[in-house]
């Protein structure tokens, strides 16, 4: 199987891979970029482990195929915080124990972040609603809602 | 498996035309990637309709609207203007798969994937959709609902794809409504999906197309039940008419999530209710 070089930016920076043709985004960005915070859960879109931005929008990587990225742009829960200073979703994560095993995490972390990009004040049932595509099997999610609701405020003062 | 992704729909037909092995046309893929991880599907050729600029666009009018076959659920979403013209088909595109999935999924990916749950298909037939289907020589225009001819299966020919779906020219006093019955609140098949499109005139319904999905091996028309609402104000009689109608069309399938029974019965106070929607939204009841 003859391959295909991907050029793309992720979290800001150029970068250029490999790969089969039919290799998903998830396997390239995990395996040959080594950003390991995208995970697998699923592979079917059923979980949200996987979850990255492209072009801005949310997907799951799993059901993307890394020659579709050619020329886009891929945000991952590695880009979101400033160098040492964590976002207030991840601050808020820690503090509200919104995490246990942590398989989760980086989903629900960029999944939350494009939620409240596009909803700046979400209620609680929007919240739900907009991480219905993610999947803990840890927390019963009510601690995830929480630190969601609280970093939305902290991110409204400024 | 080899990728391509031309920048137009007719080198798309003409690659499709020529692979010898499987070729399968990929948009949001989210059902075909699916396919492909669970062993379902090896296809030796896929073409990304992504690049095509002709199958990215949204053109909404009142005398007719297109929307490129490349255009994802969340797209449809922010479309204000489309919203406004076409509410049902919009909602009932909102309804597939979480954001994530919004951010990938078509229309015309959920009608060629043939599933009898698909929840956009209902809404489409019921607004009179057509879909543009492009072979390597030659163009022709399908009604929706001749597209899907059974479960997994459709019309369209080797080499051919669907480059867009037109929704036609919109009365005054229109509107649609799609509603689907599922056991949890998010990220489930339809058990039952109903899309009623209607135009009023003088208050009173003027014409009518009330779709079924989920209770058959095809989404279906079902002609009785538009009849048992026009010429009327939605009045109790006529809802029950239409109910029944609704009822009496449906072939369902027996399943853990649903049995024959509960989603006849279910079919038709999903219609009810759509119709109720789409009626008020219309302008009617005032
Ligand atoms: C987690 C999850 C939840 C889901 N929830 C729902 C739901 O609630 N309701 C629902 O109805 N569906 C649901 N689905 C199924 C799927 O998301 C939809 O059917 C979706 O609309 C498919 O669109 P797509 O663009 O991703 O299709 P793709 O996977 O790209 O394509 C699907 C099929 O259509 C063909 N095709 C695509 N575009 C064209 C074209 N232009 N011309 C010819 N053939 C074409 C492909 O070759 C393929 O066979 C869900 C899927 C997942 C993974
Ligand atoms: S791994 Fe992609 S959704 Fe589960
Ligand atoms: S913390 Fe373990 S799955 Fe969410």
């Amino acid at each position: 199987m003859s391959g295909v070089l991907v050029s793309t930016t992720i979290n800001g920076d150029a970068v250029e891979f490999a790969c089969p043709q039919n290799e998903t985004l998830l396997n390239s960005l995990r395996d040959r970029v080594g950003l390991t915070g995208v995970k697998e859960g699923c592979g079917t879109g059923d979980c949200g482990a996987c979850s990255i931005t492209l072009d801005g929008r949310l997907v799951c990587s799993c059901l993307v195929l890394s020659a579709e990225a050619n020329g886009r742009e891929i945000g991952t829960v590695e880009g979101i915080a400033q160098g040492d200073k964590l976002h207030p979703l991840q601050e808020k994560f820690i503090e509200h124990a919104a995490l246990q095993c942590g398989i989760c995490t980086p989903g629900f972390l960029v999944a939350a972040k494009s939620l409240l990009e596009r909803n700046p004040n979400p209620s609680e049932e929007e919240i739900r609603y907009g991480l219905a595509g993610n999947l803990c099997r840890c927390t019963g999610y009510d601690k995830i809602v929480r630190a969601v609701q609280a970093a939305a405020k902290e991110m409204r003062k400024k | 498996m080899r990728y391509e992704s031309p920048t137009t729909t007719k080198a798309a037909a003409t690659l499709l035309a020529r692979e010898k092995g499987q070729a399968d046309v990929l948009a949001g893929g989210t059902d075909l990637l699916v396919r492909m991880r669970m062993g379902m599907s090896e296809p030796d050729l896929i073409v990304d309709i992504k690049r095509i600029p002709a199958m990215c666009q949204i053109k909404v009018a009142a005398a007719g609207t297109k929307i490129g076959a490349g255009v994802t659920g969340f797209e449809l979403g922010e479309n204000k203007a489309l919203k406004k013209l076409w509410p049902g088909v919009v909602e009932a595109t909102n309804l597939i798969g979480s954001d994530q999935i919004q951010g990938r999924c078509t229309m015309v990916g959920n009608l060629c994937n043939a599933s009898p749950a698909a929840d956009s298909v209902p809404a489409l037939i019921a607004a009179g959709a057509s879909a543009i289907v492009v072979g390597p020589d030659k163009r022709r225009t399908v009604k929706v609902e001749k597209i899907v001819t059974g479960p997994g299966q459709t019309s369209l020919m080797k080499g051919e794809v669907i480059e867009a779906i037109t929704l036609p020219k919109r009365p005054r006093n229109s509107s649609d409504a799609y509603l689907r019955f599922i056991p949890r609140t998010e990220m489930d098949i339809a058990v039952v999906g109903a899309a009623v499109n209607l135009t009023l005139e003088r208050g009173r319904v003027k014409t009518a197309r009330v779709v079924l999905g989920a209770v058959a091996p095809t989404a279906i028309l079902v002609p009785a039940a538009a009849k048992a609402i026009v010429g009327t104000k939605l009045d109790k009689e006529a809802l029950a008419k239409l109910a029944a109608a609704c009822s009496a069309a449906c072939s369902p399938i027996d399943d853990r999530r649903g049995t024959i029974e509960y989603r006849t019965r279910v079919a038709g106070v999903m219609a009810r209710r759509a119709a109720e929607i789409a009626f008020k939204r219309a302008g009617g009841g005032k």
